[in-house]
């Protein structure tokens, strides 16, 4: 062959394998090509914010920002007693500067923002300090100091601010785990009326594997009802899942506060058959049961899509096979056609306790005081408190919490599986 | 008619008689003959269609399988009831949540349009103006500024998502396509990241970019959360796709853009269309990025209903969401009408 067309030898000077390694490289790269647009999309406008945001819950220059000087003298501080007269001094002078500057974000309101919620009931100490502090001219500046107010002669005062003047730290994870730095700047567990984020986010949790269990027991019989109805019937059916799938959310919330309010619909039936009287009203919503009942209401197609799709698939003859072969038609079920549909159940119940875990509108419009959830403290940290360090320092525990749930998802049943209708 | 009742009788005469019993005794033991009604409603109905079982089935077959039908009959209306049952309330005459009197005794006085009215006159500066109604309406109503916003955002956003996930969609279902596990999870994770953290993460970013609280900032937002969807319908029409045909046409003479246009495109066009319509959906039903990040002046639907549910709570939200409803019912069967498509087309396709 090589004698008979030596102009092959000749121009392709390359071995087949390497050519075939640089077509494909093409190919590789022209897929990827098309990809990217979107992926950079996603880079700036979704992954680097949230970057963004993970960075925010550990870093916080309030203090450093105020006082820049005295942030780094007081890192040579042992935390004995009370820093030196030389600290003070720094401490008393950039003050000053602070307060004749009043940069936006950088006055001696925000740091004392900052060090209060470390030390709740210490704003007024810095505030009233602030604007005092123009008078002290000359030293000493300890005594002057601790004469202006008492609380200067707190060691814990200088003990937070040392901690506080290092920009980058894990006091926002600190708080959000229910743990504060005692007297002595050890880590402790913050009292029982403080301990809101761990319990919050042990009731979210449990809420959220509440409504998945939910959700498997009332989607499995509809799944299987679906899977097993001839095609005509099981598409008329398929409309009562999908239409409320596709109805919007706030719709749906709408319509649930309509039906369980105290004079809604659900407790005038309830009068009407005479069930409870007039004066006992239940209390349905704006409470956890609301939040429950909605949010079930809302993540069950999620539940029954991925059981439909799987079910569908199983072939009615292994039923069959397993009765005529003399099982008890519980046993059949539970050994033949249950195992069978677990993939379906596993993506299912993942599904719906990612979502359920960050629910934010839901519970926020009917969940009343008890019902609310993580994500709630989260966007009040971020919207109404302002601690935006807090908020993100929550949010960057509950996205792990997810991420974790999705790479298992990933792992078990791969996202591109994924269908709707 | 008759025959069908006389069918019922003959196949399930039994059954009846069982349920006949059941609801003397539910009467007796709550001692009002309202407790029937109820009743019957919930169990009657699944047995009037329950399937006639074969001979062989022993009485538990049977039961169990009634009990069946009761329960799944008792979670599809949970799901479907709440949808519906907003519709007949938003005709209320009164401003309550709630069926009156009147309602249920069919009184035409007891039911009205005047929150579908309130839609169109709430923030006008007067409803009752002949001259200039429109402008004003158009201008200054609050729910149709609301409207014509998240029709705005929605319509733009979709064809965003839809253009970038399509290209997405396509590079992702080649097969030499590298790191595909892996970009894929990033390229769907919007629709998993909780939105409170996106939206957290979006307004912290925005703000310091400067386009927090302006429609470019928005529509930014809901292109990444509709992103997803795109490529999940996308994706699903490609995995039947036979590579095959875009061979023929390259090896007849047509450049990669000819292939798209002639081959690709009108083969995957069903999977765009729902895509780019989930696309809009999501960005119609959207709020958390909108509270985030939007101003008054970007206020949409969505937003407008949470603080009307919080603050002023109206049957006018009835109204507006018996037109959402209706929304998704055409919605949906736009969607099931382009799945049908879809199917047709993939099963001419050969391979």
């Amino acid at each position: 062959m090589t004698t008979a067309n030596p102009s092959i030898d000749q121009t392709d000077t390359l071995p087949l394998k390497q050519k075939l390694a640089k077509t494909t490289a093409i190919q590789r790269r022209r897929a990827f090509l098309l990809t990217l647009p979107l992926v950079l999309f996603l880079l700036i406008s979704f992954v680097f914010p949230i970057g963004q945001m993970l960075f925010n819950s550990m870093h916080n220059d309030k203090v450093s920002g105020v006082v820049p000087k005295f942030a780094v003298a007081i890192q040579s501080w042992d935390g004995q007693g009370l820093p030196s007269e030389e600290i003070f001094e720094i401490f008393v002078k950039d003050l000053a500067i602070a307060k004749k500057v009043r940069e936006v974000g950088r006055t001696a309101g925000n740091m004392a923002t900052r060090i209060n919620y470390e030390m709740p009931g210490s704003r007024s100490l810095f505030t009233k300090s602030a604007r005092k502090v123009g008078k002290i001219t000359e030293g000493p500046y300890k005594e002057a100091l601790i004469k202006l107010d008492k609380k200067w002669a707190n060691p814990q005062v200088w003990l937070t601010l040392q901690r506080a003047s290092h920009d980058i730290g894990p006091s926002f994870y600190i708080a959000a785990m229910d743990m504060k730095y005692n007297e002595v700047g050890e880590i402790v567990q913050a009292d029982e009326l403080y301990q809101i984020y761990l319990n919050n986010f042990v009731k979210t949790m449990w809420l959220a594997a509440l409504i998945t269990f939910i959700c498997v027991l009332l989607a499995y019989p509809v799944a299987y009802l679906l899977a097993i109805l001839p095609l005509r019937q099981s598409n008329l059916l398929m409309i009562m899942v999908l239409l409320p799938f596709w109805t919007s959310l706030l719709v749906r919330t709408t319509a649930w506060i309509a039906i369980l309010q105290t004079e809604g619909v659900i407790n005038d039936l309830l009068v009407y058959f005479g069930v409870i009287g007039e004066d006992g009203r239940i209390q349905m919503i704006y409470n956890q049961t609301g939040t429950i009942i909605a949010m079930v209401h809302i993540l069950l197609p999620f539940m029954v899509l991925p059981l439909y799709s799987v079910m569908k698939t199983i072939q009615p003859t292994y039923m069959r096979a397993a009765l005529s072969m003399g099982s008890k038609p519980f046993n059949a079920y539970r050994r033949v056609y249950f195992p069978l549909t677990i993939p379906g159940l596993a993506a299912g119940t993942l599904l719906v306790f990612i979502l359920a875990i960050g629910y934010y509108i839901t519970p926020a419009l009917v969940g009343g005081q008890d019902g609310l959830l993580i994500s709630n403290l989260i966007a009040y940290h971020i919207q109404k408190s302002l601690n935006w360090s807090l908020g993100a320092a929550l949010g960057t525990m509950l996205l792990v919490v997810v991420l974790i749930f999705y790479w298992v998802y990933n792992r078990l049943i791969g996202i591109d599986k994924l269908k709707f209708g | 008619m008759i025959n069908s009742l006389k069918k019922q009788i003959k196949n399930k005469g039994r059954a009846y008689a069982y349920l006949a019993l059941c609801t003397v005794l539910v009467v007796l033991i709550t001692g009002t003959a309202k407790a029937a009604v109820g009743f019957l409603l919930i169990f009657g109905i699944p047995l009037f269609f329950m399937e006639k079982m074969p001979a062989y089935a022993t009485l538990g077959e049977r039961f169990t399988r009634y009990m069946f039908l009761v329960f799944t009959a008792s979670v599809l209306v949970f799901l479907i009831a709440p949808v519906l049952i907003i519709m007949p309330l938003s005709f209320n005459a009164e401003p309550y949540f709630t069926f009156t009197d009147g309602m249920l005794n069919f009184d035409s006085d007891a039911y009205s349009i005047r929150w579908y009215l309130d839609i169109l006159h709430n923030g006008m500066k007067d409803p009752a103006a002949t001259v200039g109604w429109w402008s004003d309406m158009w201008n200054n109503a609050q729910w149709i500024r609301a409207t014509r916003n998240s029709f705005f955002i929605a319509t733009v956003s979709a064809l965003i998502a839809t253009f970038l996930g399509t290209l997405a969609a396509l590079g992702l279902s080649r097969p030499e396509m590298p790191q595909r596990a892996l970009i894929t999870s990033l390229l769907i994770s919007p629709m998993i990241v909780p939105l409170v953290i996106t939206a957290t993460g979006m307004f912290f970013f925005y703000s310091s970019i400067g386009i927090a609280k302006t429609y470019t900032g928005v529509i930014l937002a809901h292109v990444t959360l509709g992103v997803p969807f795109v490529i999940i319908t996308v994706t699903a029409t490609l995995s039947g796709f036979d590579m095959s045909l875009v061979r023929a046409s390259q090896n007849m003479g047509a450049n990669g853009w000819t292939t798209f246009r002639r081959i690709i495109m009108p083969l995957i066009l069903p999977g765009m269309i729902s895509g780019a319509l989930f696309a809009f959906i999501t960005s119609l039903d959207e709020v958390v990025a909108v509270l985030f990040i939007a101003d008054v002046e970007q206020r949409t639907i969505p937003r407008q209903m949470f603080s009307g549910i919080r603050e002023q709570i109206s049957p006018t939200i009835l109204a507006v969401a018996s037109i959402l409803v209706v929304m998704s019912i055409m919605l949906l069967t736009v969607l099931e009408l382009l799945r049908r498509r879809s199917e047709r087309l993939r099963g001419m396709s050969p391979g």
